[in-house]
């Protein structure tokens, strides 16, 4: 068989034609000179000829290919029964794409931020090792790796692994230079092998080397593409210019290319700029085996394993922490694969979206077969017909797989529209998570959704064939309204799918329940200040040139007190780092006045330095004692107020009023002489005990400005911008933000899943009330004329309407009991996912219960009513 | 379609493609000279039925055994003409080859004097 002439038919029977017509004028022409006259001649040619139609047709079927033909016009007869009922058609593909787009859209994101290798060179041999405490319960806390423990395990493991660590988490201020405003930029400190460890080779210039990574090496940076675009506007000759940092020097050596990007499970997706380790860390830092500031990345070696080199990681740790006794230094070591290591936090919770998008589909796909049976019961007389009259089997099934594939291929085509919209969406909302620019729809998502399409086609056409089972012709053809048997057959099949409907339906109800009450327990925390009209910015005086405290002092003295003068500003203060804004610093205190207690038991406290006036402007309130004076500065600094929580840690039982407090690591010594309130420092984590001491003085270089006002708040931030660059036009501002938004940020992940699961649960709500309420119409319909005879036999209204209320309401209930059990099993596949919330939560899935009921009823109650109000007459003579 | 065909006009399966290969080694032609030629090189006992010459001339184009161009017929019409190609020579040899086998075997069966093959009697 050709395909080219079976697309060529119509030349083919164009060119026959004009054959015919050449034919017939030369034998005419013969004819005619054989003596006959004209009509004769033309009669008889066409005599000769014969039917000219039939010429035409047999050639037309030599080039027909039958399969193609056939399926053509079973295409066709699908589309014009399709819109023939528009408005089924309509539900069953915005159904379909419901389904089919909530899933592509899913599929893509597990797909690009899960599953898609990182771009490094063979990511599949590059591993994340941390360190974590050995004995301890919580196996799977992965604490960043100390400099000392670095060094030895990369001597040891030189045969078997490549390691590079860095420190994504420090920053610079880019000096103002060739009209460029001043600004503060993320970087990151880096081992020189770190770039060849992941394979990556720069765009431009070279990466580090052994030599720029030494603490007696001229100063040297890479930048990040992005970087290198934005504020060098692409310089192609930037290598070996100099770019000042932090008001110091450094020469540009490379570019990293375009495709270069990092993330890790501690951040780092932001930097900018890179800066190699050794010339950069301080010495103690680079010594220490206690302070735990850097990642490491190892590519292993060909034949070697992670668990291996764990092993011998493991060995070494403990060797490590048996000659440094101290509580810092932990004992064991624990790797993943990098791309765990980035995606490790949303693992869980995109899964848990992919299955909750499964469960619409599916009951999308029982919708839309529940839609087909019952149009197929519609259709069973005219059906039975065929297959009296030799339809085939295959062929009537054929037909309705084809009518399926065509709803499930124009809901995909739209579902593919949806996911394209939702992805947009997606990656607008969540710039935060990692990877989330690596998301594109591509050919692979593609090729998924068409075998989405052919399963949902596949599911929905055999359910709705196999229900109108073809083996009682005869039945079908003499079922008379009078009896219901093949009806009522049909009907079950939908109650069964209703059942399973119903079932995930709960399922995805309490995942939404239990997600959303989470949400909310996570946004009610009151992080101990009140969040409403707080305006925050970060700024960091450069060393460089605030080398004094005097000088650091001076300046923070100034810019505050211009700060509150800038009209609308209520109160305004100073501290390192506001509630809610994260970790930023911890120290080990030692009370003076008890006797001194073993390294191990010393209580850690989150250490914040405030200005005076910060208590009053965030609303901490002061619970005994004082705040510290303007006066307690510089040389005088060492007071310190405690919150409650360190009070009741550090001096329990005792008033904590004039006792001292000395810090394990720099020795000085602070008196307290005030307690206030506790705060978060993160909205989704237990309260720490935190001490402040004065700003002024106490090192304190780095700052947030925090701003108070009755409202519009955000309306301040230009003001005061103006101000500190009236002050230092050098110095850049970051993190302008209110603390509503930075407590948003944190909360973003659970805001968007429970968003998601709630909307998607709303629609399967929505899909299986249709369901409830089309099986129950269906059913009442069919019993019409037995519900008119019940009626004029004497039978109660309000009976009837029970017994239809009941009816309709069975699978429901069923579904109910399956959905509940299921649910108790998958509520704790996403109990990581949970904020003070249990999997079984009692009031969620008692609200569960309650609200499918009442749809459930909703959905019932309006046919059964129509049922019991049945004019028995009409309904009757309805035959 | 005429009586005469019916009865003994009714041409062998597969022998119409032989000999519109075989009239057209002569010459190219059009369909109406084809079925002319055919009726009249059989004294008119063979009757070429128009509803499978066309078909079959189209069938034998798909397969390259003929090729066709637009040209004029003796009245001036636009009429398509076929031209035997060489795959279609090598065709007609095979066909005739097997006819020959085919009428010889036929004989034979009927009791009828035949040359012995590859001489004379």
């Amino acid at each position: 068989m050709n395909l080219r002439r079976f697309f060529h038919r119509w030349r083919a029977d164009a060119e026959l034609l004009q054959e015919i017509d050449t034919y017939l004028t030369e034998e005419i022409a013969e004819n005619m000179a054989r003596g006959m006259s004209p009509e004769e001649a033309r009669r008889q040619a066409h005599l000769k000829f014969g039917n000219p139609q039939r010429v035409r047709e047999s050639l037309w079927q030599q080039n027909t290919i039958t399969t193609i033909d056939t399926l053509w016009r079973e295409l066709k007869y699908a589309v014009r029964t399709l819109a023939r009922t528009p408005g089924f058609a309509a539900i069953a593909i915005l159904v379909m794409a419901l389904g089919i787009g909530g899933n592509v859209a899913l599929f893509t994101v597990v797909r690009s931020v899960l599953l898609k290798p990182l771009p490094y060179r063979d990511a599949d041999r590059l591993f994340a090792l941390y360190e974590h405490n050995a004995n301890s319960p919580d196996s799977y806390s992965f604490l960043p790796v100390d400099a000392g423990s670095f060094w030895e395990w990369q001597r040891a493991t030189q045969s078997t692994a490549e390691m590079a660590m860095v420190s994504p988490w420090q920053d610079y201020s880019v000096s103002a230079d060739g009209g460029k405003l001043p600004e503060k930029i993320s970087a990151g400190w880096c081992s020189w092998n770190f770039f060849p460890t992941l394979g990556i080779t720069p765009a431009l210039g070279r990466s580090f080397t052994s030599d720029d990574d030494r603490p007696q090496a001229m100063e040297t940076a890479v930048l990040t593409y992005s970087f290198w675009k934005r504020r060098y506007s692409g310089d192609p000759e930037i290598i070996g210019k100099i770019i000042f940092l932090d008001a110091r020097p450094y020469t540009v050596v490379g570019v990293l290319p375009a495709s270069f990007t990092f993330s890790s499970a501690f951040g780092g997706s932001k930097v900018q700029v890179w800066t190699p380790v050794q010339r950069e860390a301080p010495h103690a830092l680079l010594t220490t085996y206690e302070d735990h500031e850097f990642l490491v990345f190892a590519r292993l070696r060909k034949g070697a394993t992670l668990p291996r080199l764990v092993d011998q990681l493991n060995a070494i740790q403990a060797q490590i922490q048996a000659t440094h006794p101290d509580p810092a230094v932990k004992g064991a070591v624990i790797g993943r694969t990098m791309l765990d290591d980035v995606v490790y936090s949303y693992k869980t919770s995109l899964y848990a979206l992919l299955a909750a998008t499964g469960c619409v589909l599916l009951i999308a796909c029982m919708n839309v077969a529940g839609l087909l049976v019952a149009r197929s019961a519609a259709r069973s007389k005219d059906l039975a017909i065929r297959a009296a009259l030799g339809g085939s089997r295959l062929r009537l099934l054929r037909e309705r797989l084809v009518e399926s594939l065509i709803l499930s291929a124009a809901g995909g085509a739209l579902g593919l529209l949806l996911a394209w919209i939702a992805l947009g969406w997606l990656v607008h909302v969540r710039g935060d998570m990692n990877r989330v620019e690596a998301i594109h729809i591509d050919g692979t998502v593609a090729a998924f959704t068409v075998g989405v399409i052919a399963l949902c086609a596949l599911f929905s056409g055999l359910v709705s064939a196999l229900s109108s089972n073809g083996t009682h012709v005869m039945v079908a053809l003499q079922e008379s309204s009078r009896s219901h048997s093949g009806g009522t057959a049909r009907a079950r099949l939908r109650k069964v799918l209703l059942v399973l409907e119903v079932g995930l339906t709960v399922v995805l109800l309490v995942g939404a329940g239990l997600l959303l009450k989470s949400y909310q327990r996570l946004r009610s925390t009151d992080i101990g200040v009140p969040e409403e009209n707080v305006l925050t910015m970060r700024f960091s005086l450069p060393e460089v040139r605030y080398k004094e405290p005097v000088q650091q002092v001076a300046f923070f003295e100034q810019l505050i007190g211009l700060v509150r003068a800038v009209p609308g500003v209520q109160a305004a203060g100073l501290v390192s780092t506001p509630p809610g804004e994260g970790w930023n610093g911890d120290r080990m205190m030692q009370v003076v006045e008890h006797p001194p207690l073993p390294k191990r038991e010393v209580p850690d406290v989150m250490v914040r330095g405030a200005e005076p006036g910060y208590f009053s402007a965030i609303q901490i309130p002061l619970l005994r004692g004082r705040i510290f004076t303007l006066d307690e500065r510089l040389q005088r600094a060492n007071v310190a107020v405690i919150s409650r929580s360190a009070a009741q840690i550090l001096f329990p039982g005792e008033d904590p009023i004039g006792r001292h407090l000395r810090s394990e690591e720099g020795g000085d010594v602070h008196e307290v002489v005030g307690i206030v309130g506790d705060t978060r420092w993160d909205v989704a984590q237990p309260i720490r005990p935190t001490l402040y001491w004065p700003i002024y003085g106490n090192h304190g270089t780095a700052a947030t400005i925090v701003i108070r006002s009755t409202h519009d708040v955000e309306s301040l931030a230009l003001p005061v911008e103006r101000v500190i660059s009236q002050l230092d036009p050098d110095l850049p501002v970051s993190d302008v933000t209110t603390l509503r938004e930075a407590i948003g940020k944190s909360t973003i992940d659970s805001e968007f899943s429970s968003i998601v699961v709630v909307a998607f649960s709303v629609i399967a709500l929505a899909l299986a009330a249709a369901g409830l309420y089309g099986v129950l119409a269906y059913l009442i319909t069919q019993r019409t004329n037995e519900i008119g005879v019940r009626i004029a036999l004497g039978a109660q209204r309000e009976q009837l309407l029970r017994l239809m209320l009941v009816d309709g309401l069975k699978p429901a209930l069923f579904g109910l009991a399956l959905g509940l059990m299921a649910s108790a099993g998958t509520a704790r596949l996403i109990r990581s996912m949970l904020y003070e919330t249990r999997p079984l939560d009692p009031a969620v899935f008692c609200s569960v219960v309650v609200a499918l009921l009442l749809v459930a009823m909703l959905a019932c109650i309006v046919p059964a009513w129509r049922a019991s109000r049945l004019d028995p007459a009409q309904a009757l003579r309805s035959e | 379609m005429g009586k005469k065909a019916q009865s003994d006009g009714e041409m062998l399966k597969g022998t119409l493609d032989m000999m519109v290969l075989r009239t057209l080694v002569t010459g190219d032609a059009h369909g109406h000279t084809i079925a002319k030629v055919i009726e009249r090189s059989s004294e008119d006992v063979l009757e070429v039925e128009q509803g499978s010459l066309y078909p079959a001339l189209h069938r034998l184009e798909d397969r390259g055994w003929v090729s066709s161009y637009w040209g004029a017929s003796e009245n001036n019409r636009k009429a398509k003409f076929y031209r035997l190609t060489p795959a279609g020579k090598k065709q007609l040899v095979r066909e005739t080859n097997r006819w020959r086998q085919m009428a010889r075997a036929i004989a034979l069966v009927m009791g009828e004097k035949v040359p012995v093959k590859g001489g004379t009697e």
